[in-house]
């Protein structure tokens, strides 16, 4: 049977990703980051999953006003990186698990989630900056990421996003899919975006370090606790676009209630971002 | 539900995209998602104000495009991460447009970020001052 080992969460900046395709990795701005994410990139490389359910949000890439489904599961064999305004990042295309996509959109929408089933879909920075930082630039010669990934895209653009609550039971319910899924395949979940910070307005550049040391804290120590945070603390105490932590939630859902905290890195700023990244081993 | 997007407002210098301001900013949205092809970005540098014409937006929501003024964009409808497109069409980095929205200069903004960011003290609530 298919099993979730384990659960990785990381912000999904787009300078990120700009850094990385300029090659400003050693950059004094840009070194202490990328040196966080040396520990995850060995541990991945050993640990060799043949899946990730990649939980990210769509930035009025794929999705503009005129559909915004909440919760979107990728059907597709392939999802091509979005051109968001300078070009498509030089990223391989992401090669998606048709069979065990489908098999999770049917097991949840069967236990009551109304998961929107994307076939055609090209994926942002949301999805390919996560790519980047846990498994660096795949070699030219092979050109790839070295396994399939299936896009769970969820709505925290436009109000009201769902609750932690709701991302919570989602990845309760996306852990029973997997594990009901007939196929001996080693399966991750990451939750991307956060931490705190906020893009818009004249409150632009919030942080809020105790805010984000709770939350790392609390997806151990308590995650349930998490889940009850109203969207209303979420904009309050970490910015306007700290509301993506609700993603986290989907993650931790899928993992199991004594998930071990194996590795923890947070560094202010990543442009206008608090960049947190977690990796939770199942036992 | 009045309640939840009312409990929002209370919050300094932030426009949270609710229903309201959906309605509000759907074609100032969508003209913004016009720039992610290449001909329309061209199209617009070429002829600003006319491009926008082809848009059914309020004068007031041109002006605020063709001043740059992102706070008033975000207050007539526009959501951040539509109007960022805007901000790629001119080569400017995201800083650059957080740095005119809270009305400093790119640098005070970034040296502020570098900092550790904006402090949430003072910042979480309007009516109990906070």
């Amino acid at each position: 049977m298919a099993r979730i080992v384990a659960g990785v969460a990381t912000s999904h900046v787009p300078a990120i990703g700009v850094a990385l395709d300029q090659g400003k990795t050693q950059d004094p701005y840009w070194q202490p980051l990328f040196a966080g994410y040396e520990f995850s990139k060995r541990w991945i490389a050993e640990q060799k999953p043949d899946v990730v359910i990649l939980v990210y949000n769509d930035h009025a890439s794929a999705f503009s006003l005129e559909l915004i489904p909440t919760f979107a599961i990728g059907c597709a064999e392939s999802f091509a990186p979005a051109d968001e305004g300078w070009g498509p990042r030089p990223v391989p295309v992401v090669e998606g698990h048709p069979e065990l996509a489908w098999h999770i959109a049917q097991s949840t929408i069967l236990d009551e989630f109304d998961m929107t089933i994307v076939n055609k879909m090209e994926v942002d920075h949301g999805l390919t900056v996560p790519l980047s930082l846990m498994f660096g630039q795949p070699a030219a010669s092979d050109f790839r990421w070295p396994c399939k990934i299936i896009p769970l895209a969820v709505n925290v653009v436009q109000y009201p996003p769902p609750t932690g609550n709701r991302c919570w039971n989602l990845g309760r319910a996306i852990r029973k899919a997997v594990e009901s899924f007939d196929r001996d395949l080693k399966v991750m979940i990451w939750g991307t975006g956060g931490m705190s910070h906020q893009l818009q307005g004249p409150r632009a550049g919030l942080i809020n370090r105790e805010f984000d040391t709770a939350f790392l804290d609390g997806l151990t120590r308590d995650p349930v606790a998490l889940t009850r945070i109203p969207h209303l603390d979420y904009v309050r105490e970490a910015g306007s676009e700290g509301i993506e932590l609700v993603m986290w939630l989907i993650m931790r859902g899928a993992l199991a209630a004594d998930a071990k905290e194996i590795y923890r890195f947070y560094h202010v700023p990543a442009s206008n971002t608090a960049v947190g990244h977690i990796i939770l081993e199942n036992p | 539900m009045t309640d939840y997007n009312e409990a929002f407002k209370d919050i300094p210098g932030t426009v949270v995209f609710d229903a309201t301001q959906s309605r509000l900013g759907f074609h100032l949205n969508q003209f913004c998602m016009s720039l992610m092809k290449a001909p329309n970005r061209a199209e617009f540098k070429a002829d600003e104000a006319g491009y926008l014409k082809k848009f059914p937006m309020t004068e007031a929501q041109r002006q605020a495009v063709l001043d740059r003024d992102y706070n008033r964009m975000l207050s007539l409808g526009g959501n951040i991460y539509f109007l960022a497109k805007i901000g790629a069409t001119d080569g400017h980095s995201f800083q650059l447009l957080a740095s005119k929205m809270s009305g400093v200069t790119e640098e005070a903004y970034r040296a502020m970020m570098i900092a550790g960011g904006r402090s949430v003290e003072g910042n979480r609530s309007n009516k109990e001052g906070r």
